[in-house]
């Protein structure tokens, strides 16, 4: 399979991802986009280990570490997300505008 | 122990290596230490006792007393184990200046330091005893035991220094504490002039005193006493240098010794209470130019010079100061006369070479004039004045004081075997001998030494006769004189069998300890059974001359008509010193120059600093309204107003909208990626 078609995969997911973030309102939205474009660019690694026949797989384990440190991002922004909706009712965003002058 | 750890810093000379421990001279210091110390504690706490702080004196004395008693047996045991035994020495650094050169703190313990160190301890204990009773109810009590305690301290501190400067520091707490004491009842005009009094004359001697350190010191090249003789006595200083020094530092002692021309302050010191007056004639202050002398005999006695100006002032001051002693109607005037001229003795032997003798009467005088000075006190104390045509008859009224007094008198006239005999006889024997191998300086002082011991003689009597005999002359309606309370006759007694003993230590031959604990160079021995005689004899003359002229109660007022009217009458007016002083000296400077400088402050530089301050004034209202406000404020105001500016149109970028801000970071991702990709 040429590497191209894996790249353009990966350029549509990436892409959907900041569609998401950009676009919707909803936290859980939100988050799940992060975690798609946190995936565009593990294939991307993986792609590129591939074509170039690394016999280290660096590409590889740097995609293991991206999952990982994504689980964790995950699990705190799930965390503030609940904390949010417990003390207002709501997870859109547009509406936890607290942090301004 | 905390003296050897305080001295482990310390640095020595001359003496044995640090980490030996000398026993009892490694506290000396405290000799000193402990009076000063019970000043403050007089002063701060004193009110608030019982005993409104005597208790505190006393007891700071008697323990400076207890510790120099030991003090005094150990350097007697190490001069008697080597006879040129250099002194004990310690020292702390005060100061450094670089060079190598530093002030020291230290002490100096050889035979001349322990003897001063008994007898200003000794006297000073006795006048704080007698105080007690003599001062009792009088105004400010407490601070007349601080100054007697400051004064005792200071006196011992300028006995224990090793060091010229550390001298200097004792000898003006001394003249302080002179100043305070003397002008103790303040409110009288009279007593606070004669303390002003007290203090400008001696000073007019210490600035000599300073300038004589300087010249030695730049002579020498430090103000070390051990490291100045050692310099003089390798001759490493020329002659004229040494007797600068020398002519400079013996004006300190006459100014502190109350030797002519500057002697007019002591007789007018007696306004001081009478325990004072003997504190400061017997022990401390006036003594104070005598072992200046012997302290730095090395500089003296390098210099023919200044030897023969010692002898020449001490020759004339006897004998002026002895012919006033005749006239004075006030019986503490009659000592303090009495004390120049015995100063005078101790300071023209000191001048003729004796060293011995010099500070042997020192020691001698000590006793008999603090017992005198503490009897007047006692006869004033019961009549309530201080003048002779004021007394007579107490004999029997005043038992105790009576006799230890007559015992003072014939120990002052010199009758053996009393004290005063055998110091005059050393001092006459040191004259008598230096003016035999030909010294003229010498035999002078010898003659004048002679006429003054009849003089003396001759004055004692008459104070005996005036005081004690003949009819009573008080009021004898209103004053009844009664013999004073123990804590006053105790001292007394206690002085009277010094007066008569003292000078045992002293005896001729072998006998002379005197002479193994303090003498310059060699130790040497001199008697002279015809000197004695002598001497015994002239003054046996003028005791049976005072006597006969006096024995009926005669006072000035028959002599001042006889035929010696205009001797009298010179006597009477003190030479007219005191008026030459006050119209030559005193009055110029007072009135006319004064005036003027008060005309120049007034009209020329008042003005010029009005004028300045007020251009500064001015100058300074310009810079605020036209610097200060306008430029440095305006800048710094400035600078906060923009900074408000710039955060007042930035604070609206911050939405609180997390997407603009990825929207935003997304941007600039972009940007970053179309610059990378075209613009290179």
């Amino acid at each position: 399979m040429p590497v191209q078609w894996l790249l353009l995969l990966s350029a549509f997911l990436f892409s959907v991802g900041i569609y998401g973030v950009l676009a919707r309102r909803n936290a859980v939205i939100v988050l799940m986009s992060i975690e798609v474009m946190l995936n565009a660019v593990n294939l991307n690694l993986v792609a590129f280990n591939a074509m170039l026949k690394d016999a280290a797989v660096v590409g590889q384990i740097f995609a293991l570490f991206v999952i990982t440190i994504a689980a964790a991002e995950l699990g705190v922004g799930l965390a503030i997300v609940i904390l949010i909706y417990r003390n207002r009712t709501t997870v859109s965003i547009d509406e936890v505008s607290l942090m301004k002058w | 122990m905390v003296t050897s750890t305080l001295f482990a810093l310390a640095e020595t000379k001359h003496t044995e290596p640090l980490n030996q421990s000398a026993g009892i001279l490694d506290f000396s210091w405290l000799i000193a230490l402990i009076p000063i110390v019970s000043f403050f504690v007089i002063v701060f706490f004193g009110r608030r006792l019982r005993n409104k702080g005597a208790e505190i004196g006393i007891a700071a004395v008697l323990l400076s007393l207890l510790l120099s008693i030991p003090v005094f047996f150990k350097t007697i045991s190490n001069i008697n184990a080597d006879s040129h035994y250099a002194g004990f020495e310690r020292s702390l650094r005060w100061m450094n200046f670089g060079d190598g050169k530093s002030l020291e703190l230290g002490v100096k313990v050889d035979g001349l330091t322990a003897v001063m160190l008994l007898v200003v301890c000794f006297v000073s204990l006795m006048v704080h005893i007698y105080s007690t009773a003599y001062m009792k109810g009088e105004v400010r009590f407490t601070f007349f035991y601080a100054a007697l305690s400051l004064f005792t301290g200071s006196m011992l501190n300028l006995v224990l220094a090793n060091n010229l400067l550390q001298m200097l520091v004792g000898w003006e707490g001394v003249g302080v504490c002179s100043y305070f004491l003397i002008g103790h009842y303040w409110e009288d005009r009279e007593n606070s002039n004669a303390a002003i009094k007290a203090f400008l004359t001696t000073r007019i001697g210490d600035v000599g005193f300073m300038f004589g350190i300087f010249v030695l010191y730049f002579a020498a090249g430090s103000f070390n006493i051990g490291v100045i003789s050692e310099a003089v006595e390798a001759g490493a200083i020329s002659k004229g240098i040494l007797t600068a020094g020398a002519v400079l530092l013996f004006c300190g002692a006459i100014g502190k010794s109350a030797q002519v021309p500057l002697h007019v302050w002591l007789p007018d010191a007696m306004a001081g209470p009478t325990p004072v007056s003997a504190l400061i004639h017997a022990a401390t202050m006036v003594v104070a130019g005598v072992y200046l002398v012997a302290r730095m005999y090395a500089v003296f006695h390098s210099s023919i010079a200044a030897l023969n100006e010692v002898a020449i002032i001490g020759a004339i001051t006897m004998l002026i100061a002895a012919l006033l002693a005749l006239v004075q109607d006030d019986i503490k005037r009659v000592l303090a006369y009495s004390t120049i001229s015995q100063l005078a003795y101790m300071i023209a032997a000191l001048g003729v070479g004796g060293y011995t003798a010099g500070v042997f009467h020192i020691w001698t005088h000590a006793w008999f004039k603090a017992l005198l000075f503490l009897g007047a006190g006692s006869i004033i104390h019961a009549v309530h004045s201080n003048n002779m045509s004021d007394m007579g008859g107490l004999k029997e009224k005043m038992p105790i004081t009576y006799r230890t007094y007559l015992i003072g008198c014939i120990a002052l006239a010199g009758f053996f075997p009393l004290a005063g005999f055998w110091s005059k006889d050393e001092i006459l024997v040191a004259a008598y001998s230096a003016g035999r191998d030909g010294n003229s300086v010498a035999m002078f002082v010898f003659v004048t030494a002679m006429v003054t011991a009849f003089l003396t003689a001759c004055y004692v009597a008459r104070m005996l006769a005036l005081t004690f005999f003949g009819p009573p002359k008080y009021d004898i309606n209103k004053v009844h004189p009664h013999e004073s309370p123990p804590a006053m006759t105790v001292p007394l007694i206690l002085l009277a069998i010094l007066a008569i003993a003292g000078g045992w230590v002293g005896l001729p031959g072998e006998l002379n300890l005197f002479g193994r604990w303090v003498h310059f160079g060699d130790a040497h021995e001199a008697f002279s059974w015809g000197l004695a005689i002598a001497s015994t004899l002239v003054a046996g003359a003028g005791f049976a001359t005072g006597w006969m002229i006096f024995r009926h109660g005669k006072t000035r007022v028959d002599l001042a008509g006889g035929r010696f009217g205009y001797l009298y009458r010179l006597l009477q007016n003190k030479y007219y010193l005191d008026d030459i002083y006050m119209g030559g000296i005193v009055r110029p400077i007072r009135d006319q120059l004064s005036r003027f400088a008060y005309w120049t402050n007034q009209r020329i530089i008042d003005p010029i600093v009005n004028v300045a301050g007020a251009s500064m004034v001015g100058l300074g209202n310009k810079t605020y309204r036209h610097v200060d406000q306008p430029v440095i404020d305006g800048f710094v105001n400035g600078a906060a107003r923009f900074t408000g500016l710039i955060g007042a149109t930035v604070k609206f970028w911050q939405t609180g909208n997390v997407q603009l801000y990825a929207g935003l970071l997304f941007a600039g991702i972009g940007l970053f990626v179309a610059t990378f990709l075209f613009a290179r």
